[in-house]
Parts: structure tokens; C-alpha cells; sequence
């Protein structure tokens, strides 16, 4: 249970579109994650606020092949 | 058993741009600070600050600070205080020059100056105009590249920070000095004494006690809820910033540059609504009249879905290729966060919480002030507060774009620079009061051992529909008198939050319900001093009562949680050196 609710911690970030995009791939896609995807996501979440929406609204695109992968179930 | 002490010469609550500026003057006057906050420093919510920081550099053209103070005092309807505001707009520059000299990347003009930009309401000549470009950023990353400025400066001065920690009580002693805080370190879900000569609260806003709103989650007014429950009042809650155009539900800003390139506002009807309150603007009236008229439809019931609590914003008329080239990004915006193709549908659009002016009294020098005997603004010893979460005040009645990084920037100095002061006047700790922590323990006591109790999120909730429905953009007498009602059996409700996972750690369950403690205090306090205002002024926009009067309401609202008084004290409308800027009517 606490691993769950670190991380939905580490969800709450200081712009409000990051909030529901992470909030919204929290509950949907992250139950369905393998183990490797889950800690790629970890990584992810280690991204500045900006840097991350923008690559969740499509505005900036990443050469990680992982985060790729996370980036395009974000923008679903 | 009482919890475990840690002592520090200062403890700051809340690492946004104002705790952090102010925790840098603190340490690098070699002070031990502790740094409270519930997120990573620069996760704070100054990130989303865009605008950028508005100071009278005079780079583009003439300039003055006190065209500035003219503008900022128009933009707060005349509710500003015209020492406080004085004050901001003459150390403006210093403070953005002094930010430069810390390594923030402001863009430049060709001779290496900082660039400026335009912004709505900065003009030349005590408000004759043209525009002033008076706005300092980092292209559209203003306040990311502040935060990250200020927190290396602060790692470099060594600023102890205590992130993932939550404040949760101010303690006071006998004589009513603020001596410390108790805060919980989430990971462990432990609470500790912060023992310390001088507070400083930097809380940032608190507009998740709208529905829709633009604050991140953080934003639920901790600061606020942790004095007001220590006895201070808060000031001027009635006022709130809104921007019309929200997506429903998510409080995603749509901008009103979709009105400008066509758009228009339908109700449940199908009608273009805004014909009937302004036949030649249309969609194109000012920001106020455009977000009266959205607030008429709905309380009149002719709001969309099931719920009736929003209108649409039509463009798909506009045709795919327009929306794509003017208008880059609302597509995405309204698909991720309403769920809808622009291009085929329209977007469900209602008024959005954006900015809270009110807070903790405070004077310029970042001082919290509270009555005491005749005596309206008695220092608190001990407590400081800057940032949003303050109300010093520089916003008024309605806050100037710009003046948030302004305000977070020259009172996170100035109210750093007071508790240094007061520093070297206090050189002990005074003693715990014997009672110390036991607010907190019963707080959490009462939150475990509660059965039978309501869920934390239906009670949250409640407590945002109360306030969306109730205290919105555009305010009704009839509505004022229901939500002061129906908040006060909200805040029944929250008294009895129940929570199903008791672990210690990392719980945020229990984060949450403490979150709800502090957003009731805000609600309430924005209701009863909204229904009690009998005015219209800058952003308290009431159908009832639709002119300012300066005769009975030229006066500052002071909410107590006691029993839910009010009072009122009088706004400064002398400057420190400047002549008195006298009211009048305020038009744009």
C-alpha cells in the first residue's frame, strides 16, 4: 500500500495539468505496468514539471525509447 | 508523551518562490532555517507562473515605480494598501536585478538588458497610458527558472529543507508569540516539534476550494487553515480571482483567444446567450461582463449537463485548419482534459478559480497582524507570512497580472529581512508552552479513532460545489445566504472524516483529510465575508449590490474561526512617500 501512495505522491506536482495527466495514468495505465515499465515510470516522474507535460501534450518529443513508450500511453 | 523537539532559529512553511526567497535571507545571513514543504521546492506551484515578474526597469521605454503603484492600485479597486503597494513597486527592480545577479535567465535585449514585456493594465503615465512593458521573464517559464534559481542559491547557504513534510499547527505561548510549528514527515508518518524563535508561513494559494479551478492539487491553503485555527484572522477571503473560461471539471484554462478568432459561448438552449447581455461585443465583451453573464445562465438554469453547471465554447465552425494554425494546443487541451474534439464538438467551459487575494494579514515588512485591544494590526511576535498565502495587502480587491511574482519576490525579502531582525532581538528560545502539540494530537487522534464517519472525498466534494455554486464569479444575494449555510454543514461534516487506512506511513489518505481541515477554514471564511460585503468591488462582483461604495465599504474584512466573526479595519491610503492616489471610478 505504501509503495502505491508514494508514488501517488510523487504525483502531485506543481502545474495542474501534470496533476490530472499523472493522476488519470496512475489509475489507469500503471495497474497494467511490468515491473521494468513501472521503475521506467519512477524515472519519468524524476522529470521537471515543465519538461514532463510538455512531452505528455505531444509539445516535445524524447530520444528515451522507454520513456517513449510511457510518453504515448500519457497522450492517449 | 509529547513528540520529539527539533530546534531551528526559524522555521519557513512552504518552499514556493516566497519561502524560498525569504529562507535565503535568513541563511545567508547565517541563520539555521528549516524549510517545510509538502513537495520537491521546485515542484511548488510558482511553476505554473508564465507571466512573469512586473517591475518599472524602464528597459523598453519610459518607466517609473510609481506608474506602477498607480496601476497596481487601480487593479485592486482601491482595497490595496497604498504603503504596502508603494513599497512593491519601488523594490520591484532591485528584486529582479538582484534575481539576475543569482543566475536567473531572463531574456535579454540586444544590449544585454532584461527584455519586458506588455501586460494587461501596465500603462505609462498614471494609468493615461500608451502600455508599459513593465513584465520580466523567462520566456513562457518564468517562475520554473525562479525556483530553480533561488533553491541552488538556497542549497548553496546551506538552507536545511524538509521536503515531504507537511506543517500542521502553529504553536503559540502564553503571551501569543509564535515559538513553532508541529509537522508530519509523511514517509514515516511521524510528528515533530520544530521548535524556533520566528514562523514564517509561504503557503501559496488555496483554490482547491473551487470546483474549477487552476491551482495544482498542493494548493489547499494549509498556511491559512493553521493560523485561523491558532486564533488569527484571515483577511479579505471574499476575494477571488476567476478567469471564464475553465474546461468544466478539470480547470484547465482554455484562452480567450478562442473567443477572438471566432469562438462564441451557447447555453443549454443552443442560444448564443451572449447576444442578449452585450448585442455588440457579443463573445467579445470584457473578461467581467463575458463571466457575469456565463455565472446568469447557469444560476438561471439554462446550464449544460446533468448537473446544469457550465456552458459550451463552440468552434468547431471555425473549421479544422484555423483551430490547428490560430489556435495551437486547445485542441489537444480539450481532448485531453474534457474529452472532446474541438473540431467536431464544443468545449464544456465554466468560470475558474485562477488566484486568491486574501490571506494572512500581514504588513510591507511581512509582519503577521491581528487586533488586539484598539489596536487593528497588533504585531503577532514571531510570525511572518509572504507569498499568496499573505495578504499584505498589494492585491486588494483584484490582483494586476505580473504582481504575483512581484509580491512572492519583494515580501519573501522583506519578510525574510523582518525575522532576521527579529532574530537578533530574540537570541533565546523561549519555552514551549506545556500544551505544545496537543492541537495536533488531537487532531490525529480524533481523524483515527473516528468511526461511523463520512469519506474525505465526499466531504471535499461538498465543500467545492458549495463554493463553486455559492461564491462564485458573479455572486447573488440568495446564493451568498445558502452557501454560508450549507458550508457551515459541510464543516460539520469534516469534523467527523473518517479514514480507512490508519499505517503511518505514507499515508495520504491522511494527508488528505488534514489537506480538508484547512480548506473548510478558507470556505468559510471566503462565504460569511462574501455574503457580509455589500458592495461590489474588483473581483467581488454581487448582482444585488453592483457599484462600489466607498462610504461604508472602503474597509479590510478580518474573519476569526471563533464563532465566525468578522471585523474590519481601515486600508492604508497613505503611501510612504507618495501622495495618496484618491479613489475613482476604475475603467479600462
Amino acid at each position: 500500500m505504501s509503495d502505491m501512495d508514494r508514488l501517488r505522491w510523487s504525483c502531485r506536482r506543481g502545474l495542474l495539468e501534470l496533476d490530472l495527466v499523472l493522476q488519470r495514468f496512475l489509475n489507469e495505465e500503471y495497474p497494467s505496468l511490468g515491473a521494468e515499465q513501472r521503475e521506467t515510470f519512477n524515472r519519468l516522474l524524476r522529470l521537471q514539471d515543465n519538461d514532463l507535460l510538455d512531452l505528455a501534450m505531444g509539445r516535445a518529443d524524447t530520444s528515451d525509447k522507454e520513456f517513449g513508450v510511457l510518453v504515448n500511453l500519457m497522450r492517449k | 508523551m509529547s513528540y520529539p523537539v527539533r530546534k531551528f532559529d526559524a522555521v519557513i512553511v512552504g518552499a514556493g518562490g516566497a519561502g524560498l526567497r525569504a529562507a535565503l535571507q535568513l541563511s545567508e545571513a547565517g541563520c539555521k532555517v528549516a524549510v517545510l514543504s509538502k513537495v520537491f521546492p521546485t515542484r511548488s506551484h510558482t511553476v505554473a507562473a508564465q507571466g512573469g515578474v512586473g517591475a518599472a526597469l524602464a528597459n523598453m521605454g519610459e518607466d517609473s515605480w510609481h506608474w506602477h503603484m498607480y496601476d497596481t492600485v487601480k487593479g485592486s479597486d482601491w482595497l490595496g494598501d497604498q504603503d504596502a503597494i508603494e513599497f512593491m513597486c519601488r523594490e520591484a527592480p532591485k528584486s529582479v536585478i538582484e534575481l539576475e545577479h543569482f543566475g536567473m535567465p531572463f531574456d535579454r535585449n540586444e544590449n544585454g538588458s532584461v527584455y519586458q514585456r506588455p501586460f494587461g493594465g501596465h500603462m505609462q503615465n498614471f494609468g493615461a497610458g500608451p502600455p508599459s512593458q513593465r513584465s520580466c521573464c523567462a520566456a513562457d517559464r518564468t517562475g520554473h527558472a525562479m525556483l530553480h534559481t533561488l533553491y541552488q542559491r538556497n542549497v548553496r547557504s546551506n538552507t536545511h529543507f524538509f521536503v515531504e513534510w507537511m506543517a500542521l499547527d502553529l504553536i503559540r505561548d502564553s503571551s501569543g508569540q509564535a515559538v513553532g510549528v508541529t509537522a508530519m514527515e509523511m514517509e514515516t508518518g511521524e510528528v515533530f516539534i520544530f521548535h524556533a524563535k520566528a514562523v514564517l508561513f509561504a503557503t501559496g494559494g488555496a483554490g482547491r476550494v473551487y470546483e474549477s479551478s487552476t491551482n495544482a492539487f498542493i494548493n489547499t491553503g494549509d498556511g491559512l487553515g493553521i493560523v485561523s485555527r491558532a486564533g488569527i484572522p484571515l483577511e479579505d477571503m471574499e476575494f477571488w480571482q476567476f478567469h471564464p473560461t475553465g474546461v468544466a471539471g478539470a480547470g484547465v484554462l482554455i484562452t480567450e483567444g478562442v473567443r477572438g478568432e471566432g469562438g462564441y459561448l451557447l447555453n443549454k438552449d443552443g442560444e448564443r446567450f451572449m447576444e442578449r447581455y452585450a448585442p455588440n461585443a457579443k463573445d467579445l465583451a470584457s473578461r467581467d461582463v463575458v463571466a457575469r453573464a456565463m455565472a446568469t445562465e447557469i444560476k438561471d438554469g439554462r446550464g449544460c449537463g446533468d448537473n446544469g453547471d457550465h456552458v459550451m465554447l463552440k468552434l468547431d465552425h471555425l473549421g479544422e485548419e484555423l483551430i490547428e494554425s490560430k489556435l495551437p494546443g486547445i485542441r489537444e487541451i480539450a481532448k485531453k482534459f474534457a474529452n472532446v474534439d474541438p473540431v467536431k464538438d464544443p468545449i464544456p467551459v465554466v468560470p475558474t478559480c485562477h488566484y486568491m487575494m486574501g490571506g494572512i494579514p500581514t504588513n510591507y515588512r511581512g509582519e503577521v497582524v491581528a487586533p488586539s485591544g484598539e489596536d487593528k494590526e497588533a504585531i503577532v511576535p514571531g510570525l511572518f507570512a509572504a507569498g499568496e498565502c499573505a495578504c499584505a495587502s498589494v492585491h486588494g480587491a483584484n490582483r494586476l497580472g505580473t504582481n504575483s511574482l512581484t509580491d512572492l519576490l519583494v515580501f519573501g525579502k522583506s519578510s525574510g529581512d523582518s525575522t532576521v531582525k527579529f532574530l537578533k532581538q530574540n537570541l533565546e528560545h523561549k519555552d514551549l508552552p506545556r500544551d505544545a502539540g496537543d492541537l495536533t494530537r488531537e487532531r490525529l487522534d480524533r481523524l483515527n479513532n473516528q468511526t461511523n464517519g463520512e469519506s474525505v472525498s465526499e466531504v471535499g466534494a461538498a465543500l467545492r460545489q458549495t463554493m463553486q455554486r455559492n461564491c462564485g464569479v458573479f455572486r447573488f444575494p440568495d446564493l451568498l445566504a445558502n452557501g454560508v449555510a450549507e458550508i457551515k454543514e459541510v464543516a460539520q461534516r469534516v469534523m467527523r472524516t473518517q479514514i480507512s487506512d490508519k499505517s503511518k506511513v505514507f499515508n495520504t489518505a491522511r494527508i488528505e483529510a488534514l489537506e480538508l481541515d484547512n480548506l473548510i477554514e478558507v470556505a468559510v471564511a471566503s462565504l460569511v465575508s462574501a455574503d457580509a460585503r455589500k458592495e461590489s468591488r474588483g473581483a467581488h462582483d454581487r448582482a444585488d449590490f453592483a457599484e462600489r461604495d466607498d462610504e461604508n465599504w472602503l474597509k479590510h474584512t478580518l474573519w476569526f474561526k471563533e464563532a465566525n466573526r468578522l471585523d474590519y479595519k481601515p486600508v492604508h491610503m497613505n503611501p510612504l512617500t507618495a501622495e495618496t492616489i484618491e479613489p475613482k471610478v476604475r475603467t479600462y
